[in-house]
């Protein structure tokens, strides 16, 4: 790999700082002795303004343009403090993190306080080498805010918080003043629900002995796709101008409820589309009310219906250990 | 239902990113872009009276039409159109000008190519690249006038520009004018000790860098150098300020008051000239003095010429000045600067008693043609009179009892022959009409003499006991050489308005004139008024504007830093030291503080109690749900929880401002033993 010196040092430099920063649960507060500033862009350019300036300051010289170039100058530096001071002492914790499905941008919340009389504007939180995506908020005196870092989560399990730059350009845009934060905090990824049409099988442990629980009359639990020999009164015709497909309605009955989502019904495939599809089946039988279980190679989650339930379900597929035993 | 959870996962991603675009590329809110229009037509506005017509046109259309595009969604243009626009921009000032390098059009196109910038403008990052032209914009009015006035305009428009660039460095929406202009008045005036630091303290270096443009100095008024019928009658309408002037020694009176400016030798039938003038060739004796000298300290206006205004007779000047052929003062460049120096006068003086032969020669040349009858009554005068001073008697006299009328608006003059005409047929005219033909009558006799430009008078100013020279107090003399006495100044406007000299012009003039030439209030305190303001401008002038390299050393040689070494090291040194003060004063306020309340304060001292008890407030608990929990876990604590967190209720939610109720939680507070 090639690497130009400037991206090396950067490298380095990176690095160092990485080796300093340290993972902690929050809250953390931002020091004096760790935040680093810098002239941006805008702010070289408008030194250069200053230069060009007192050079025809002094090639006509004019003593008011030699002031208002030196006010300028001044109050460069002067900004260079307040945007220094727009970060010190900030304190930054943790807050909640949502789960996410994988595929899709896991979101972590920072939750800032400012324990100061002076309000905090425009500062921005962004992940390590991800410019893409910043949050600009502000900070009330004596107050708080609350920051969204998004970062994708392609994978299932567990998703750390990677570092994240605070940072501020606040007052006029001439300096950036930075600090690292490592808040030690993950957020549960769950497998990507698998896109397809497999109906769970009926359950092993089930108390029902029907072995087709679909077609029950009772209760409407959603449609499927019109097959060969469907009645006509079960079509659902309001939805073929939407989808240009026949649907059918499929009903269930209350007997029949209880669900169990089992891990080994689903042997010959690998262990990440079992993981898909076991997800599909929770998000399936949760949005239809049902009772389910889940029943992992060494978990076993009871049936039921409720949110907490739909979670501790995903969350088990999520943190999935176990390799393709298929017994 | 496939799409399901892809939906909700889709509903969550768009919910969590509340803010999709990168930080520079903020669309710019319309509120923002209306302020900036208003703030660069602050800023532009002094530039209307100096940029061609169609380009302060061309700026305003840009700025309104901005304006609207932005309220009614109108598109900007499209690249083509606006590199046309800019071609034909640039074009067009290149043929107003006749030239692109001058400081002039050098700032009109600063002007018109900002205009212009706003044409792409739709991003909040462009938004500060505009405004930090909108500073340089700023500067380049100081080019044309650093009055007073100027630099109060252009310092408040510094302060808009600055809340400006707060509000677009400020990504989530515009912030309110108010805490923009506050804050944005907070840093300027923190900065205001750093400007004056560098401003006293930064090495000036002196002289221009890569020469001054020559249009720079184009509009200044001021003698010539040459005389016409017509130039002094110019100045003379003039309010504009020559010089200013402090008497170091007693004051002279009005009478004395000549200031010498440029001598004038040649006369070409038409107009007087200084002549070709050879300082280091003209070796000339030393005036002598017939009474005591006056030292002045005079405060010179920039005229762009080489003259420095002396009374009259200089005898001693600055260092860096020499000495014309006719005793003026001379500078070795142009003044471009204000200038500031010191003058020793003899107010009575016996000048070149000795007169040799080419000065002679040159103080009696004449055309060879024109003006015979002015020859004619010159050879008459000479014929019946015992001496040179008769001669001169004899042409004042003429002035003096004839029907001569002094006037600022002489009848035009013959071409060939003007001096004739004045003398002999319309007998009306100003200070130079009299000298060039008193001039002229002296030599036509054989007797040499000269034209002298310079001042008469001034004003005193009572406020700061200065006396204040109008370009209207430019004045013509002549000097008539006689033996025995050397040059001798004669003023032939003196024997026709005497009043011209010792009380001024307006004085002078028939009163359907002198309102031409007034100034000065005749109410009492608006009088006063002026007088204070003419003060505060000259001392501007003399301690501010003026303060260059010599100023600044020898101010600072006062407190014994001589060198720039010093100066670089006393100036880091301060600004250092300030900043270290600034940001100690910063983080002072940055620190984490408690709400500075009582009750408050009260209401924690019952918590931290609690909290030894095993009791401490839940982070998410308010008064009213703590206290009653706390009342179910301990209920002998309930009734003084009941009282303690009604009045902590009352006091700081609802408004109640009452110290008794305050007294009573502190008594109940400390009092509460858990």
């Amino acid at each position: 790999m090639r690497l130009s010196p400037r991206q090396y040092l950067r490298r380095r430099i990176r690095e160092y700082i990485f080796r300093r920063i340290r993972r902690v649960p929050g809250p953390v507060t931002v020091r004096r002795q760790r935040i680093y500033i810098v002239p941006t862009r805008f702010g070289y350019v408008f030194g250069l303004m200053l230069f060009v300036m007192l050079l025809g300051a002094m090639n006509y010289s004019n003593s008011m343009a030699f002031a208002l170039t030196f006010l300028l100058a001044g109050l460069g530096l002067v900004c260079m403090h307040h945007t220094h001071r727009n970060l010190v002492h900030l304190s930054v914790r943790a807050g909640r993190h949502a789960p996410v499905f994988a595929g899709h941008d896991a979101q972590f919340q920072l939750v800032l306080d400012n324990p100061a009389a002076a309000h905090r504007y425009a500062l921005v939180a962004s992940p390590v080498d991800d410019e893409q995506n910043p949050l600009h908020f502000d900070v009330p005196a004596h107050g708080s805010a609350l920051a969204r870092l998004l970062l994708p989560a392609p994978r299932r399990g567990l998703l750390p918080a990677p570092p994240f730059r605070l940072y501020t350009e606040y007052p006029l845009g001439l300096f950036h003043a930075w600090t690292w934060i490592e808040l030690d905090m993950q957020c549960v990824v769950y497998p990507a629900p698998a896109d397809s049409r497999l109906q769970p099988p009926p359950a092993p442990g089930g108390d029902s002995g029907i072995p087709d629980r679909i077609g029950g009359k009772e209760d409407f639990i959603g449609l499927r796709n019109y097959q060969r020999g469907d009645a006509s009164r079960l079509i659902h015709w309001k939805t073929l101008p939407r989808t240009g497909q026949l649907m059918v309605k499929q009903f269930a009955d209350p007997v029949q409820r209880e669900l169990w989502l089992d891990w080994d019904s689903l042997a010959g495939m690998d262990t990440e589309a079992r993981l898909s599809q076991l997800c599909r089946w929770v998000l399936d039988a949760h949005r239809a009310g049902k009772s389910y279980g889940l029943a992992l190679p060494g978990t076993r989650l009871p049936p039921a219906s409720s949110e907490q339930h739909r979670h501790a379900c995903l969350e088990a597929l999520a943190l999935f250990q176990g390799g393709t035993v298929a017994t | 239902m496939s799409a399901t959870p892809n939906l909700i996962a889709h509903r969550l991603a768009a919910h969590l990113s509340p803010d999709p675009s990168p930080p520079g590329e903020a669309a710019l809110p319309n509120w923002t872009l209306l302020r900036l229009l208003a703030c660069l037509a602050v800023v532009i506005l002094p530039h209307f009276q100096r940029l061609p017509v169609w380009a302060s046109v061309l700026v305003t259309a840009v700025l309104v039409w901005r304006g609207l595009a932005a309220l009614r969604r109108w598109p900007l243009p499209p690249a083509w159109l606006r590199s046309i626009l800019a071609f034909a921009a640039f074009a067009g000032l290149f043929l107003s000008y006749g030239r692109i390098n001058s400081s002039e059009a050098g700032a009109g196109l600063l002007v018109v190519m900002v205009a212009l910038k706003l044409t792409e403008m739709n991003r909040l990052r462009d938004c500060a690249i505009v405004l930090m032209l909108a500073y340089f914009i700023l500067v380049t009015h100081f080019l044309a006038s650093q009055e007073i006035g100027t630099t109060a305009y252009v310092f408040a428009s510094a302060w808009l520009v600055t809340a400006l660039l707060l509000e677009a460095s400020h990504p989530q929406g515009p912030l309110p004018p108010r805490a923009t202009l506050r804050e944005g008045a907070t840093l300027l005036l923190q900065a205001v000790p750093l400007m004056l630091l560098m401003f006293v303290l930064f090495p000036r270096i002196p002289g221009p860098l890569w020469g001054v443009p020559a249009d720079t100095h184009s509009a200044r008024m001021g003698l010539s150098g040459s005389m016409e019928p017509g130039t002094i009658s110019q100045l003379s309408r003039s309010d504009e300020i020559a010089f200013r002037v402090v008497f170091l020694d007693p004051v002279p009176p009005p009478n004395q008051r000549y200031w010498r400016g440029p001598v004038l030798w040649n006369y070409d039938g038409r107009a007087w000239g200084a002549g070709h003038e050879t300082p280091a060739a003209t070796a000339l004796p030393a005036p002598q003095s017939l009474g005591g000298g006056v030292r002045q300290e005079i405060m010179l206006e920039p005229h762009d010429q080489n003259w420095l205004l002396a009374l009259d007779l200089p005898a001693q000047g600055p260092p860096q000045s020499i000495q014309g052929s006719g005793y003026q003062l001379l500078s070795s460049r142009p003044l471009r600067e204000r200038q500031l120096y010191q003058v020793l006068s003899y107010p009575r003086y016996r000048l070149q008693p000795e007169l040799p032969e080419p000065t002679r020669q040159r103080a009696l040349q004449l055309p060879r043609y024109g003006n015979a009858r002015l020859r004619a009554l010159a050879q008459e005068w000479r014929a019946r009179s015992r001496s040179d001073r008769d001669v001169v008697n004899a042409a004042l006299r003429m002035f003096n009892q004839e029907a001569f009328v002094y006037t600022l608006q002489p009848p035009l003059l013959s071409r060939t022959s003007a001096m004739d005409d004045f003398l002999f047929n319309t007998r009306r005219g100003f200070c130079e009409h009299y000298a060039s033909a008193f001039t002229l009558l002296m030599r036509a006799a054989g007797i040499p003499a000269r034209v002298v430009t310079g001042y008469l008078g001034g004003e005193l100013n009572a406020a700061g006991g200065h006396f204040t020279v109008r370009q209207s107090d430019a004045h013509a003399w002549s000097e008539v050489w006689l033996p025995g006495e050397g040059w001798v100044r004669v003023d032939p406007t003196a024997a026709v308005a005497p009043q011209r000299v010792e009380s001024g012009l307006a004085a002078a003039l028939p009163d359907s004139e002198a309102a031409l030439v007034r100034r000065g209030s005749d109410i009492y305190w608006v009088y006063q008024l002026e007088s204070y303001w003419e003060w505060t401008n000259a001392i501007w002038n003399r301690s501010i504007l003026a303060y260059g390299p010599e100023l600044q050393q020898q101010f600072l040689e006062r407190f014994g830093i001589r060198d720039w070494y010093r100066m670089t090291l006393v100036l880091t040194a301060l600004v250092v030291g300030f900043l270290a003060l600034l940001g100690a004063v910063l983080l002072w306020q940055a620190r984490p503080r408690g709400i500075d309340d009582p009750a408050l304060r009260e209401w924690a001292r019952v918590g931290r109690a609690l909290a030894r008890r095993n009791l401490p407030r839940l982070p998410h608990e308010g008064p009213r749900d703590y206290a009653e929990r706390v009342a179910r876990a301990r209920p002998d604590l309930a009734a003084d929880m009941d009282r303690i967190s009604g009045l902590y209720i009352g006091l700081r939610y609802a408004g109640v401002d009452d110290r008794a109720a305050l007294r009573q939680l502190r008594d109940y507070a400390r009092r509460f033993k858990p």
